[in-house]
């Protein structure tokens, strides 16, 4: 009866405005009818209102149903990377260079943490932090994003874990990881080969997102910085897995759904032999310098030494700036990779390669003789280009012009060479371009040409009497001083490219990759690049010379007693100009002093090891580097260093002995 | 001995509307069972509602025997003591989340603002039977003073929420009393026209649930964070949920307030459209079944009072509902007979108990 009345209120069409203060509206019956529309209309507003909900309702749970329901899944499931395993890297022989461990690291969220100068403080209490390692956080801390999670303390013994275990409900936001470290138990040895790996940094982050395994780093907070740790990043990694974790609010894991197990990182088996790496490092002493030992005949780097080095296991958690500091502020510069980033005038070594040359394009025979009288005039011009000898050598063969390194042979074989036609010789010797070894920043060294010429003087504020070629360009060229400047890899691969009798490989430091899980071994590709165009008959003629100069010629001294026949070369790199005043070591300071160079292979019929060596400010090759040479020939062919004689420092006057 | 058994029941029950009960029955039970899951099944939260319960039905039951008219004696005296307490809160308040909204009496703290919940429409409705029948502009002017002071003290605790619920309550009674259409219109044009002026002297954190809730990611961990992830609750549920128990959402702590006043996003995501569309229809029930009492009321008091607290009823559901699912901004009000809470189902069930009263006693009265 009730909604009867209701409903017919409706039609009623009175003045619905009008309120109770009219004087008709005192009739009680009129007023419950007035109330009663208004409670109606409140009552359609009412079934509006709630029709409005149930549209919402269908809109949020039908419509947008998909939606809601991935949103609801993507807050309830986190995907968790599983960081995998880093291959581990040895040696040709298998001796453990760069390994991965398990260790607990204290790590601490801050933006989960209110005062964290505080909160460190408190944990100083349970564990050991040392101004140090606040030091270091807080330069992670500025380095990063602050929602990322940063090591305080790495390696924490059992005993702080456990304490922290026990105290672990006053510190919201930190945590105790187990997490994998880099470990490099050889140190400094052979550290510009092995690198180091660090934390992925800004850069790094710009370098992995265009790579196409980007994903594969979600997890991944270190990566690989420089040398093999680097340039075979992508096969050390490994392939992350994954863990499908239900989390709540907190983002706390509440339980597992699903795993995809990581699979560890590949193996490299580097060509290095640890040992004679040793030996080739301790042969250095405390002598800057570089050492590149390659096996003629697979392009395997047996030795890279560049001294002084620095050790890598400082650089995994982020190096301290103390550290840096002493590192980088050195003026020996521990951190150049001298072997391929020192580009140095190779003096005396460049002169088989021109002879080569020579033979080569007819310019000259083995049997042509030159007269030396001690200079080189070019004609027409009174300055006289010194030999290193007073009063010269006399007669002088293309055998003994390497043999005793007769400078005014090559003067006058320069001053009738095109620089061009040598450059396009010495580049098949691999000079002036990169080698291609398998690490990353290799120099290309110069390799002076016309072309060269032009192009390094191209600025405006060079005229053009700068720029063009001169013959006098040649002569000096013509004896390796000049605009050359190779680098000891480039050198080695030129010496074991004349020792495998032309034919070149690509120089690599990784011996091959290999695949854990399926103990598959990949080599890294021995296959020859290409053969230089030389008849082998002049190789030959070069060959024997070379086992000259270590029989009775500049690099006898060095391997007088040898057990086997080597062959080698030696030579100075003139750093001070003399214009024509006669060099004096100890007037000249040490950090000006001659680079000394020396490059062989050994044994000279059937050669297994062809090096170079660079000792800087070293004074004569054959006094300085031809003593390193000999160490590690000696190590390597017969398994353990000969007592020789001992290397000097040029610093001493040897002025009769010319290289 | 069944007898006196029978007599008894009868003397219990017959004030008790079963329709209205038996739909608020169905809404506290929706809201145990709901409050099981919520709360990952925590017996001690069901038995303290459990309790409340109890407590709340006693005093519905006693609310229920006693007459309209004595009730509006009471009118009075509450509204001035929710007044006295109000200004009390603002001078010697407890400050509370930043804002003072409690006067703690030792034992327990008291927030007037409940009371004036109750007091507002009793009072207004105790006007305007007083001056029943001669009822002129100036009474709906005294209307509007006795709105504003308790609207005004509760505004500046802050506490916008409750202020604009308490208005509401008091504008249901105005606009049920007759208050002109004109006027009506007249002053909600008014009103939108004073947004900005509103706007600028809002608090920063009512400005920002605003402006959050008409756009809810821009502060998803913020101020959003409710609004979003209750919507994503219901939304996930689908038309047929996920289950009692079974809700991600509230089981993995992503719903914050989910036992209180967010129980309907656990609701809706465990049972889906179809235990929505069941909850709007027992509310519809319910809101229906006290509308036909306020109709059917016999004084103007009755009327006033039963419609004022039918339509707060629906304004609390509403609003709760509304917040919960994104289309209204979030404003702590409990979904009615289901939150958990005790002070909240006190005073609906005694709100339920003044409209049984109203209907049993309609008869009476009527002369």
């Amino acid at each position: 009866m009730m909604r009867r009345r209701l409903f017919s209120s409706r039609g009623n069409r009175y003045g619905g405005s009008r309120g109770f203060s009219s004087p008709e509206m005192r009739n009680p019956e009129r007023e419950l009818f007035l109330f009663q529309r208004r409670l109606a209309v409140a009552g359609v507003l009412v079934l509006l209102a709630f029709a409005g909900l149930f549209a919402r309702f269908v809109y949020l749970q039908v419509f947008e149903h998909d939606h809601y329901r991935t949103l609801a899944e993507s807050n309830r499931i986190a995907i968790v990377p599983i960081v995998p395993n880093r291959g581990v890297i040895t040696d040709r022989n298998g001796v453990v260079l760069a390994q991965s461990y398990s260790a607990y690291t204290l790590e601490l969220t801050p933006a989960k943490i209110a005062n964290l100068d505080a909160t460190i403080d408190e944990l100083a209490e349970i564990v050991d932090v040392q101004p140090r390692d606040r030091k270091r956080f807080r330069k992670l801390q500025d380095e990063s994003k602050n929602f990322e999670t940063l090591p305080l303390r790495t390696r924490l013994s059992d005993e702080e874990v456990a304490r922290f275990a026990v105290n672990r409900y006053r510190f919201p936001g930190v945590e105790i990881k187990a997490r994998l470290f880099r470990q490099y138990p050889y140190g400094e040895v052979a550290s510009h080969v092995v690198g180091y790996i660090g934390r992925i940094n800004d850069h790094d982050v710009e370098r992995i997102a265009n790579w196409d395994d980007a994903a594969n780093y979600k997890g991944s907070d270190y990566m690989g910085k420089v040398g093999v740790e680097l340039s075979y990043e992508r096969e050390l990694h490994g392939t992350t897995g994954w863990e499908q974790v239900e989390v709540d609010a907190a983002g706390r894991a509440v339980r597992t759904l699903s795993r995809t197990p990581p699979s560890s990182g590949n193996n490299l088996r580097l060509s290095i032999d640890i040992k004679l790496q040793e030996v080739a490092e301790a042969a250095f002493g405390d002598r800057r310098g570089a050492l590149v030992a390659i096996d003629p005949a697979t392009g395997d780097i047996l030795a890279f030494v560049s001294r002084p080095a620095f050790d890598p296991n400082l650089f995994v958690e982020g190096i301290d700036s103390a550290n840096w500091a002493a590192l980088n502020d050195s003026p020996d510069k521990p951190m150049l990779n001298r072997p391929l980033r020192g580009a140095y005038p190779p003096g005396s070594t460049i002169k088989p390669y021109l002879a080569l040359a020579a033979l080569t394009s007819g310019k000259r025979t083995p049997q042509q003789t030159i007269y030396d009288p001690g200079f080189y005039q070019l004609a027409g011009s009174s300055y006289r280009f010194r030999d290193d000898k007073p009063g010269g050598h006399g007669t002088v063969d293309m055998y003994r012009s390497i043999v005793v390194s007769c400078d005014t042979y090559y003067y006058t074989l320069a001053g009738e060479t095109d620089i061009d036609d040598t450059a396009r010789f010495m580049t098949q010797l691999g000079f002036g371009r990169e080698s291609g070894v398998d690490i990353e920043g290799e120099l290309t060294g110069t390799l002076p040409s016309r072309e060269w010429k032009r192009a390094r003087f191209a600025d405006k504020k060079y005229r053009e009497e700068h720029r063009k070629w001169y013959l006098g360009d040649s002569i000096s060229a013509g004896i390796g001083q000049g605009y050359n400047a190779f680098t000891p890899m480039q050198q080695a691969l030129a010496i074991a490219t004349i020792a495998n009798n032309g034919i070149a490989f690509v120089p690599h430091l990784v011996k091959s990759v290999i695949n854990l899980k399926t103990g598959e071994e990949r080599p890294v590709a021995a296959q020859p690049s290409h053969t230089i165009p030389a008849k082998p008959e002049d190789v030959a003629v070069i060959r024997n010379a070379l086992v000259g100069v270590n029989k009775e010629g500049t690099g006898a001294t060095a391997f007088a007693g040898a057990k086997y026949v080597s062959a080698g070369k030696t030579g100075t790199a003139q750093l001070y100009s003399l214009k024509g005043e006669k060099y004096s070591a100890s007037k000249v300071d040490e950090r000006l002093r001659d680079h000394a160079w020396f490059v062989a292979y050994a044994p000279a019929e059937k050669p297994r090891i062809a090096l170079s060596v660079l000792v800087e400010n070293g004074g004569f090759g054959a006094q300085a580097a031809a003593p390193i040479a000999r160490k590690v020939l000696d190590y390597h062919l017969l398994g353990a260093a000969e007592p020789g004689p001992a290397p000097v420092r040029g610093a001493k006057e040897a002025d009769d002995e010319s290289d | 001995m069944s007898e006196f058994l029978t007599r008894t029941w009868e003397a219990l029950t017959r004030r008790i509307d079963n329709f209205l009960f038996g739909c608020a029955l169905a809404l506290v039970g929706v809201g145990l069972v709901t409050l099981f899951s919520a709360t990952d099944q925590s017996v001690a939260r069901m038995t303290t509602q459990v309790f409340s319960f109890g407590f709340a039905l006693v005093l519905m039951w006693v609310v229920a025997n006693i007459p309209p008219h004595k009730l509006a004696r009471a009118a009075v005296p509450l509204y001035v003591l929710g007044i006295l307490l109000l200004v009390g809160v603002a001078l010697f308040g407890v400050v509370v989340n930043g804002s003072r909204r409690w006067l703690n009496f030792g034992v327990a703290r008291l927030q007037p603002s409940e009371l004036m919940k109750i007091a507002l429409p009793l009072m207004l409705a105790w006007y305007f039977q007083k001056f029943e029948g001669r009822i002129n502009w100036k009474d709906f002017a005294v209307a509007a003073v006795l709105i504003a002071m308790p609207v005004y003290l509760i505004k500046r605790q802050p506490d916008l929420g409750t202020a604009l619920l308490i208005a509401a309550s008091g504008c249901y009674v105005l606009y049920l009393a007759g208050l002109s259409w004109k006027v009506i219109v007249g002053l909600t044009a008014l009103g939108g026209a004073a947004g900005p002026y509103v706007w600028a002297h809002l608090h920063d954190y009512q400005r920002e649930r605003i402006l959050t809730f008409i756009d809810p990611t821009r502060d998803p961990l913020g101020a959003g964070y409710h609004s979003t992830q209750s919507s994503i609750a219901i939304g996930s549920g689908g038309v047929i949920g996920k289950g009692w128990l079974n809700g991600t959402q509230s089981h993995l702590d992503f719903l914050p307030e989910r036992h209180t006043d967010f129980i309907f996003a656990v609701f809706g995501e465990e049972f889906g459209l179809i235990g929505n569309a069941l909850l709007l229809v027992l509310y519809m029930l319910l809101i229906g079944r006290a509308m036909v009492i306020t109709a059917n009321a016999s004084t103007l008091f009755a009327r006033l009072m039963a419609g004022a607290i039918t339509l707060m009823f629906f304004t609390y559901a509403f609003v709760n509902m509304g917040m919960v699912s994104g289309l209204l901004p979030v404003v702590g009000v409990p979904l009615p007979l289901v939150s958990y809470g005790g002070t909240a189902l006190v005073s609906l069930f005694i709100g339920l108990g003044i409209l049984m009263s109203v209907q049993a006693h309609r008869k009476l009265v009527t002369t």
